[in-house]
């Protein structure tokens, strides 16, 4: 033990020549002298925090843990000198909020950061069960955020960077094991990932894709009830918040107790809306509540929305075709092209108009879009027919040159004879 | 029958009495064209003007919509090819036209080049084809920018870029030719006076002592007919040559028709679509290319390296590629001087490992790239 000590005595003394021979003034942290040298690996605390937001910010192992950096004693330091340890699972939220809940302190390092992560934190699911049931498996700061590597949302390395976010949440709600005894689905992160919000997040790495904590709240997570879900998902699509709000549906969900959006489009397997969901063939989803003589009409509007849906699409698909043909015969047709933009414009609009459920208003918001496309079939038509009287123009011509060239040659045959 | 030839009798009269034409249809009627197997290469020069008499034509009819400009160029362009009455086969004849001139003109010069026709009294006629042809190259350098498209923006940037490699006069150069630091709407300003007035100017005088040299020296006979008149064989050039020709031109313009319409666009590595507009902060597309008859030149001086000796490799390939130019151009000077005899060995050794050069060079740029 002597002999150690010596030895790290040493150490700390070489240590601190280099520093002064190599200009760095600042004193050693005898935590981090110490714990880098007997740790190993990428992945040990004291590797880990070398990088860590707060190690940048001049913050020590003692800002968290306690202690004097000071000293090399280990025996020393856990007698005297705070040294508080490894926090337990409610410490840990405390241990944080010590600064992150006192805005005068926080603002000198970042004055645009919240400091309400506690009070949220207490509020969410997580929180509650923490302090009122002391469960000490649900999430803390440190589960989400880390313990030693903690980096700013910001940062695509950091375990809350929008496209992390979904196996932050899955390393627990995905684990069956861990998640026995909630009596909550663990299939989440494997429905989310094939949800549309899923693909734009993690495949296109379209970080305003929303991740699990723009639905469920971060520091206050919590599951989206009844009657906020369509809050959430009309937080991006407001419009179409709108029109469901306006719509019959609305109080008909209500009075129900339906879920509004994920009646239809499911929760976290949110997949591209299909036309035949509208309509009334047995894939539909609106015969699943409306009848033909239910009475409210329902049926019947079911049947003709989804009759302009299919028009304004089928015509769409012919004018691109009409399109495609005269392009590969070699026509310009690059306004035709831009044009079809506008109709493409015009069915995701029309498929926003479908949340009125009134039949007259998304046929009046199809209908410029179906008049475009059927210009631009004209257009590609005629574009079509021009090719083909290109060809035969060019054959009128040849024949007239070929008659020309057989009279000039017979008649130099009948000169030089 | 008799009162029409009277009629038109006194019509030649009076025409006759003021520019005294018979003894030009005299001297017409006299004249003939040697007819031998290489004959075949006289109609390359005819060729090569019939081909010229169509740009002046369709270039008079783009001329009509075409407005110059960074905000007009390429947005006339495209109107001319999808709205303008057979805009589209004007512009696609210009374009095949150019490319068939130039192949002709080439065709035309290696054929007078091997048969030996630039020897004296045709020396000036040779230099005036040589300075047609690098104007014929000038107006095709002028003509690609003027659609203002990507690609045409590029290959003009790379193009004045080169122009910037030799010393001294090089930045000056670059810049008179792009109105500027960069390749801008000044530069379109630039090169559409060149293609439109000062090119053509300067063509139309040389082509006219071209042709008229022509028409004082007649067709050049093969070299062996001084040394045994027993093979001289001859064509009245009125009418049977010029009806010859007539025949060779309305085949090729049933070429250019055919080409035309089929491909209004170009084909292979003669390809001219209008793509999307020049934008100077879009980045180059993958492949920078000049056209075919300048991938030669483009070529030698990519493969060069950065320095040869003492001097940097593109500016030493531009002082290779002038000299060489210059050689060519006083052939009809030099052959005698460094090669004797009625068929100078070294001479033909030389065209051949000009020719040989071009077309490996060209070959080479179009695998490499």
């Amino acid at each position: 033990m002597k002999m150690k000590a010596g030895f790290r005595n040493m150490l700390l003394f070489v240590s601190l020549w280099l520093a002064i021979l190599t200009g760095v003034a600042s004193a050693a942290d005898q935590c981090l002298e110490c714990h880098s040298s007997w740790e190993e690996g990428a992945d040990a605390p004291s590797a880990q925090f070398q990088h860590d937001i707060h190690s940048k910010a001049g913050l020590s192992c003692a800002s968290c843990h306690g202690g004097d950096p000071t000293l090399d004693d280990m025996d020393a330091v856990r007698n005297s000198k705070g040294y508080k340890g490894v926090p337990g699972a409610k410490e840990v939220n405390q241990f944080c909020a010590s600064c992150h809940s006192n805005p005068a302190y926080m603002v000198k390092f970042n004055p645009s950061l919240p400091t309400d992560q506690l009070d949220k934190y207490k509020t969410s699911v997580h929180g509650k069960r923490l302090f009122e049931q002391g469960d000490t498996k649900v999430a803390t700061c440190i589960s989400c955020h880390t313990a030693h590597s903690i980096q700013p949302a910001s940062e695509p390395t950091s375990s809350v960077y929008p496209v992390n976010i979904p196996k932050t949440c899955a390393k627990c709600h995905a684990d069956v094991n861990y998640m026995s005894g909630y009596g909550i689905p663990t299939d989440q992160h494997e429905k989310y990932i094939q949800s549309v919000h899923g693909k734009a997040l993690l495949e296109k790495k379209d970080i305003s894709a929303p991740a699990c904590n723009d639905c469920h709240g971060n520091h206050g997570a919590t599951p989206p009830g009844v009657t906020s879900l369509s809050a959430v998902c009309g937080l991006c699509h407001a419009l179409i918040a709108d029109n469901f709000a306006k719509s019959p549906h609305k109080v008909a969900f209500d009075a129900m107790g339906y879920p509004e959006c994920e009646t239809c489009h499911s929760n976290h397997l949110i997949e591209k809306p299909k036309m035949h969901w509208v309509g009334v063939s047995d894939s539909s989803l609106c015969v699943q509540c409306h009848a033909p003589d239910d009475g409210t009409g329902g049926y019947d509007a079911a049947a003709k929305i989804y009759e302009t849906l299919v028009n304004i699409n089928s015509i769409y698909g012919a004018a691109l075709a009409k399109i495609d043909t005269a392009d590969l015969k070699g026509m310009l047709v690059t306004d035709e092209r831009f044009a079809l933009n506008e109709v493409k414009q015009a069915i995701i609009q029309t498929g926003t108009a479908v949340h009125t459920f009134d039949p007259e208003a998304v046929s009046q918001i199809a209908s410029p879009g179906i008049t475009s496309a059927q210009n631009i079939t004209r257009q590609g038509e005629k574009k079509i027919e021009e090719y083909y009287f290109r060809r035969k123009g060019l054959g009128i011509a040849t024949l007239l040159i070929t008659i020309l060239v057989i009279a000039i040659y017979l008649r130099i045959k009948s000169i030089e004879k | 029958m008799a009162e029409k030839v009277a009629r038109e009798n006194r019509l030649f009269r009076w025409v006759d009495e003021r520019l005294h034409i018979q003894t030009l249809v005299d001297y017409m009627s006299h004249k003939v064209v040697p007819q031998h197997s290489h004959s075949i290469w006289y109609y390359f020069g005819g060729i090569s003007l019939f081909f010229f008499v169509v740009q002046v034509v369709t270039g008079i009819l783009l001329l009509l919509y075409y407005r110059p400009g960074a905000d007009s160029a390429y947005e006339s362009v495209k109107f001319i090819i999808a709205e303008v009455s057979f805009g589209w086969l004007i512009r696609s004849i210009h374009s095949w036209s150019a490319n068939l001139m130039i192949l002709a003109a080439f065709i035309h010069m290696f054929s007078v080049f091997f048969t030996h026709a630039y020897r004296k009294p045709r020396e000036m006629t040779w230099v005036t084809g040589i300075f047609l042809l690098a104007l014929a190259l000038a107006f095709g350098f002028s003509g690609y920018l003027l659609p203002w498209n990507e690609l045409s923006f590029f290959a003009t940037r790379v193009g004045t870029g080169m122009a910037g490699a030799i010393p001294g006069v090089g930045d000056f150069l670059m810049k008179l030719m792009r109105g500027g630091e960069d390749v801008t709407g000044a530069t379109i300003g630039r090169f559409f006076g060149l293609h439109v007035a000062v090119l053509p100017g300067i063509f139309a005088v040389l082509l006219s002592l071209h042709l008229f040299f022509i028409q004082r020296q007649g067709m050049s006979e093969p070299l062996e007919w001084a040394s045994n008149p027993q093979l001289q064989k001859y064509r009245p050039f009125f009418p049977n040559f010029i009806m010859r020709e007539l025949l060779v031109w309305l085949i090729m313009l049933n070429l250019l028709a055919v080409l035309a319409v089929f491909f209004p666009d170009g084909i292979g590595v003669v390809h001219w679509p209008l793509g999307q507009k020049a934008d100077p902060f879009a980045p180059p597309p993958p492949v920078i290319r000049p056209e075919w008859y300048f991938m030669f030149a483009f070529q030698a001086l990519k493969v060069l390296p950065a320095h040869l000796f003492f001097i940097e490799g593109e500016l030493a390939g531009i002082i290779i590629l002038s000299a060489g130019g210059i050689v060519w151009t006083l052939i009809p000077f030099l052959a005698g001087k460094f090669s004797s005899g009625k068929k100078p060995a070294l001479v033909i050794a030389f065209g051949w490992a000009v020719l040989a050069f071009i077309v490996i060079l060209t070959i080479l740029g179009y695998i490499l790239e």
